[in-house]
């Protein structure tokens, strides 16, 4: 293994190792790829919601390399260091023959003004290295995060449908992904220190991160950088020195035993959800509809559980669950019950130099009945409007326990203490709901803003409620399911 | 699901379903755009300064701050432009720099030239800007309740709607709310301004209107549009953003370039470009209908308001557009339409695919719906009852008459291909079944005039070479925005000539290759530009065959060209050899091709004339399910038919009618523009302003093209223009979203539903029918 770790940043594209001695910490992958002359990557909106900038990045895995798509308009290039790096201009194969999921795009006549196909075609591109029979449900999933104002991705569709149909090719095939030399080259970037470069440090261990970060508090710390990267190219924002958390292994473990399940803050967003969906499948659709999966690729949990938005999405479910933060502070530790760790807009209860470690999900007891909702203008990548969880649980027909807990309604995502007290104790039936519902007004004052009115919000968070006691209420038989989402419908 | 997938044979011309030319260019990321060219290392980068507040009087701009910023080379402001501070295409009230004045929040006041993207930004907030605030109107009813007009109102009267509207046995009035739209194109607005040895210009623009913005760039700066030059090689979506937009873009470009002697690239990044830039106008219709227990309608009277923002732009002819498709596909036979263009202190609207005809169907489709559901009719019966006669009630309210109305025949077609009448029954039965679930079904058709109301525009040039390689280069006027124009073009061009599409190519746009282009926009791409290189193709074939008589003393019918080989009689010449035989023989292998529309004429005074060439067609049927708890929709089918004549090249066309269908419900259902109290625009990024995703587009989808029906008009190939058509079909899943919102109320009763059909727009809805 070599050992360069200094100034540098290295990683392999092409098959080539490159080395940048000379980037600002805060340089997004895509203004380095363009600069460098690289044009095919596209810029359509830099904050990661139009996909045009999407590439792909290849991280060492054992003896295996995982291959996931991101937006390079809010990923810093220091956080390339030690990946291979796939761009639209890789996919040719040197003798001009186009890549499958290219050749398919052309077949379909599936790119119009041509600007968003970059991204597309990369997007599509992850999909095929990891799944050699995708359904169309897998496409339409897998390009979440890619907006084209052109085709009404029908033609899109259908050339991720059938990219996989195509005769493998000689040049980033399944197999030519895994190749011992790019294995080998991606070995020969990885560093056993911390990179430094002036203003960016990325520790590889909580100790290194715990000391580096209570000797300097005021140091930014980086995960994901979907939000951080906006500071950059949105707020134009001068960082303070960052420290990095990507490369501590051990912070993206994610661990299960009997009592609960631990999450990793570092833990991307994709491997969270994964846990999550396989302890509460109804977890799926919210995961689905969280940002899209290149943002959940560079995402992290604990960047959204730190972060603290009223709006992020995965706070409500972990707060109706009973989650814990897993709170670190030079040697010491503490755990804390998630609603207690908000205590106003945009504040925690964090003291200097301590940090999210992880979060910590105690298993629901089995009798649990538990639901997660989005409402937001559009199905698929859009911020919620009002975001719900309910976990309750019921014997002998009475509701014995109620954790409600909203994103959306009030200056941090928050559990529904007056709608909570008006459900314990009762019995389940829908007057119980409708007067949960109408106590939501005593526990929210919710903003009126673009994303929908004040009134809107507490009227849809109480029907909420009532949707929940009709899905799984046994007394309504023949009631239909909630058929908006395409992958729920029922298709008559 | 339609194919059209098969790739045809590279010797394909006109009606093969050809790939995009650029359609390699775009999966490997070598396709270049504007913002991808290699500029000289000198370059300067740019960033405007923009109002923040949407009215007042500018009391002083210190620019001091921005010139001491980090990397800053210059600044301008509207005493920087030697010639005239304005972008306004028609009426001169755009300014480049606002000065002493600011109309809206957003509006440029100064550029600054930096030596990177990021320094010119930041520098540009640095500005000290004083304002004075005076009193700002924001949306329709205010400046309405103002009289705050842009441009003069327009009243067009046709027959007698007073007295029929008072012999009318039933009556009905309402309203309809029609929300704005983002173009939203990929690519933002950009422009580079690099200049020339001899004070001349070269212009870098992404636009759908070149010959605009060299005449703007000439005029701000004082020179001959002989000496701007504007190329555009392709656009990354255009939609009517880019026609008349773009030269404020360049203009501001070319001052700074010229202030500093040194090439200047002006992005903007996608906030500024949806601040600062125009969008579809929001409209809003007050209506009295008279009609008959038929369901005819008798007399209509409407109140046509758009909010124009705070300039004229193209927001006259945006506003004729609306009126002159007020009609639809329905028979108006007296009609009074007050058209007002209001004044509003909010960023100036635009074009935007469809130009106003959209917004014109709306209001009556919305009128026959009405009608239906008043008399408890199905709304096809209504709709079919309205519809322009064939051989009578074939004249519309501004005089022109329909004579290629095809508008029974798509509505049999598809009422039966889409199983309308056992779908109605079920979803029927599903909605007295579901207190929960409600679905929505409607079936609307679209007839969209084809031509530019300004006859002037309709007109257009293309420049073709044949090298004496045998190789061919096409030019034309019209502009690449992903439409498939070039692809469309090189067809034809491949056609005339007898050549494989391989042999042509077509180059980047360019004001210095042919003059005097009008904006590729009004979908007239092709009609136009394909008939000017047809003319320029025609008039060199005719020069092969007159070289070929003349030197193998044969007569013109025993001359074929076909697939790159020219047969003369026994002699089978490769088109190669026969091109540098007849260069040797001096003969001129350059022409120009020029296209004029016929037939059309227009009075803008009285609103009437033949403003149209022909009107293409187009029905959909929409399904949709709604959650009554929550106001969430969802489209769970399409079927779509539509005419495009007789097809150039039947997948561009399905790319363009999908494309355009799914555009048209994004506008209906998730695109809201969200003002503030203070007239900031706070949906001006894909995280606040949501466009359709993949997932939008409803697995259930079936888009067929009208077979069988050739353009009765001399068009090229007998094709109609696609463009902007199909934008409107989708105007028929707003109309199943307020079906499945009626489901929810006493029978007869009217949703009142503004679009876009947002969640919260629609639970107000379902709310306000149920207490009805």
């Amino acid at each position: 293994m070599t050992n360069n770790a200094a100034a540098a940043i290295r990683f392999v594209l092409d098959g080539q190792v490159v080395t940048v001695t000379d980037a600002k910490p805060t340089t997004t992958l895509l203004d380095y790829l363009r600069e460098q002359g690289r044009c095919g990557t596209k810029e359509g909106c830099a904050e990661g919601d139009c996909g045009a900038c999407t590439v792909v990045l290849g991280e060492l895995n054992g003896e295996h390399i995982d291959y996931r798509a991101v937006n390079s308009c809010i990923r810093f290039l220091p956080t390339v260091a030690g990946k291979a790096l796939v761009t639209v201009e890789s996919l040719q194969a040197a003798d001009g023959t186009l890549h499958p999921v290219q050749q398919a795009m052309v077949d379909c006549h599936a790119s119009q003004c041509g600007f968003c196909t970059p991204g597309f075609v990369m997007s599509l591109f992850a999909l095929y290295l990891r799944n050699a029979a995708p359904t169309r449900e897998t496409v339409v999933e897998a390009l979440a995060g890619n907006l084209c104002r052109c085709t009404g991705y029908r033609p899109i569709i259908d050339a991720g449908c059938k990219a996989s149909q195509y005769a493998e090719p000689s040049h980033w095939s399944r197999v030519a992904a895994q190749a011992p030399a790019l294995i080998t080259a991606l070995r020969a970037v990885q560093n056993d220190e911390a990179a430094a470069l002036p203003g960016f440090q990325a520790p590889r261990s909580i100790e290194a991160l715990a000391t580096a970060y209570a000797a300097t508090p005021n140091a930014l710390l980086l995960a994901g950088g979907t939000d951080i990267g906006l500071w950059v190219t949105k707020q134009l924002r001068a960082l303070p020195p960052i420290i990095y958390l990507g490369d501590i292994a051990e912070l993206k473990t994610i661990s299960d035993d009997t009592e609960a399940l631990t999450i990793g803050a570092a833990a991307s967003l994709t491997d969270a959800w994964a846990a999550l969906i396989a302890h509460y499948p109804s977890l799926a659709e919210v995961a689905q509809r969280f940002a899209s999966p290149p943002v959940r690729n560079s995402g992290t949990l604990g960047g959204n559980v730190a972060n603290g938005s009223p709006i992020g999405d995965s706070m409500p479910p972990l707060l109706a669950l009973n989650a814990e933060v897993l709170l670190r502070h030079a040697a010491s530790t503490r755990r804390l019950p998630l609603h207690a760790f908000y205590l106003g807009y945009q504040q925690k209860d964090l003291a200097p130099g301590e940090f999210v470690a992880g979060i910590r999900i105690p298993h629901a007891a089995i009798d649990t009945k538990f639901a997660c909702y989005k409402l937001s203008k559009r199905i698929d990548q859009d911020i919620s409007a009002v975001c719900a969880a309910f976990a309750l649980r019921i014997v002998d027909g009475i509701i014995v326990d109620a954790k409600l807990a909203f994103g959306g309604m009030a200056a941090v995502p928050a559990r529904a203490v007056q709608a909570e007290a008006a459900l314990i104790g009762q019995a389940w039936t829908e007057a119980a709901f409708t007067r949960a519902a109408a106590a939501l007004a005593a526990d929210f004052q919710p903003l009126s803003d673009l994303r929908a009115s004040s009134a809107y919000r507490l009227r849809a968070a109480g029907n909420l409620l009532q949707r929940f006691y009709l899905e799984h209420s046994d007394a309504a038989p023949g009631l239909p399911l909630p058929v908006l989402r395409t992958h729920a419908v029922a298709v008559p | 699901m339609s194919g059209a997938e098969a790739t045809l044979p590279d010797t394909a011309g006109v009606g093969a379903s050809q790939a995009h030319e650029s359609a390699a260019l775009h999966v490997t990321g070598r396709a270049a755009y504007t913002d991808d060219i290699p500029l000289p290392a000198s370059t300067l980068h740019a960033a405007f300064g923009i109002s923040t507040i949407a009215h007042g009087r500018v009391l002083a701009l210190d620019l001091t701050p921005v010139l001491a910023m980090p990397g800053v080379v210059a600044v301008a402001t509207a005493a920087d432009i030697p010639g005239e501070n304005n972008y306004g295409g028609i009426v001169k009230d755009d300014p480049i720099f606002a000065e002493g004045l600011v109309q809206y929040a957003g509006q440029p006041l100064f550029a600054v030239a930096a030596t990177s993207f990021e320094a010119a930004r930041k520098a540009a907030l640095a500005a000290k800007i004083e304002y004075a605030p005076l009193p700002a109107i924001l949306d329709i009813r205010a400046a309405l309740a103002a009289d705050s007009d842009v441009i003069p109102r327009q009243h067009l009267v046709h027959g007698t709607p007073d007295a029929a509207l008072a012999a009318a046995p039933r009556q009905l009035s309402g309203t309809v709310t029609i929300g704005g739209q983002d173009q939203f194109y990929l690519e933002g607005q950009i422009a580079a301004a690099l200049p020339q040895d001899d004070g001349a210009l070269l212009i870098y623009s992404s636009t759908q209107h070149p010959t605009e913005v060299q005449h703007v760039v000439a005029h701000a700066l004082a020179l001959h549009s002989h000496a701007v030059t504007v190329q555009c090689r392709r656009m990354g979506g255009g939609f009517g953003g880019k026609e008349s937009q773009p030269a404020l873009i360049a203009a501001a470009a070319a001052v700074l370039a010229r202030k500093t002697g040194r090439p200047v690239k002006l992005r903007l990044e996608r906030d500024a470009d949806m601040l600062i830039t125009g969008k579809r106008h929001d409209f809003l219709a007050d209506y009295t209908v008279g009609f008959d227990d038929d369901g005819g309608i008798r007399a209509l009277k409407v109140m046509l308001a758009s909010r124009c923002g705070y300039s004229a732009d193209l927001s006259g002819p945006v506003n004729d557009r609306a009126i002159c498709h007020l009609d639809n596909a329905y028979f108006l036979e007296h009609v009074e339409v007050v058209s007002r263009r209001l004044k509003t202190h909010t960023v100036s609207n635009t074009a935007f695919r469809g130009f106003g005809g959209p917004q014109g169907m709306m209001v009556i489709e919305q009128i026959v719906e009405d009608i239906a559901r008043t008399l408890g009719r199905d709304a096809l019966e209504i709709r079919r009852r309205n519809f322009y006669g064939i051989a009578q009630r074939n004249q519309t309210h501004y005089g022109q008459i329909v004579e290629d109305n095809v508008l029974h025949i798509l509505a049999d077609q598809l009422e039966a291909s889409s199983g309308y009448r056992q779908r109605r029954a079920e979803i029927t039965a599903w909605n007295a079944a579901n207190p929960i679930i409600k679905r929505g079904l409607a079936l609307t058709p679209v007839k969209f005039g084809i031509s530019f109301n300004a006859t002037f525009f309709n007109q257009a040039g293309a420049l073709l070479h044949i090298y004496n390689d045998g190789s061919v280069l096409v030019n034309h006027g019209g502009t690449e925005m992903g439409q498939g124009l070039h692809t469309k073009i090189a067809q034809i061009v491949a056609t005339e000539l007898g050549l494989p599409a391989s042999h042509i190519r077509v180059s980047a746009t360019d004001t210095a290759k042919v003059p005097n282009t009008s904006a590729t926009a009004a979908s007239s791409g092709s009609d136009l530009n394909g008939k000017a290189a047809q003319a320029a193709a025609h008039t060199l074939r005719q020069r092969l065959v007159d070289y070929a008589c003349e030197t193998y003393q044969v007569t013109a019918d025993a001359i074929k060209i076909e697939n790159g080989i020219v047969q003369i009689g026994k002699h089978m010449i490769p088109f190669a050899d026969f091109a540098r035989q007849a260069y040797l023989a001096r003969v001129s292998l350059s022409a120009t091709g020029f296209y004029r529309t016929p037939k059309i004429h227009w009075d803008r005074t009285t609103l009437s004339g033949r403003p149209f060439f022909y009107f293409a067609y187009g029905a959909a049927v929409s399904e949709v399910a709604i959650d009554t708890l929550t106001g969430e929709t969802q489209l769970l089918a399409v079927d779509i038919l539509h005419d495009v004549g007789t097809s150039l090249n039947p997948a561009i066309d399905l790319g363009q009618i999908e494309g355009a269908f799914l555009q048209g419900a994004g506008w209906l259902t998730t695109e809201e523009l969200y003002w503030n109290a203070r007239g900031e625009l706070k949906t001006h990024a894909p995280s606040t302003y949501k466009i359709p995703t993949a997932r939008d587009w409803p697995a259930r989808a079936t888009v067929r093209l009208l077979e069988h029906a050739p353009n009765p008009e001399d068009t090229i190939y007998r094709s109609k223009a696609v463009g902007e058509p199909p934008l409107m079909l989708a105007i028929s899943v707003f109309h199943a979203i307020r079906d499945a919102v009626a489901a929810c109320g006493p029978a007869g009763a009217l949703p009142d539903l503004p679009a876009p059909a947002t969640p919260e727009a629609v639970l107000n809805a379902i709310d306000a029918i149920r207490l009805t």
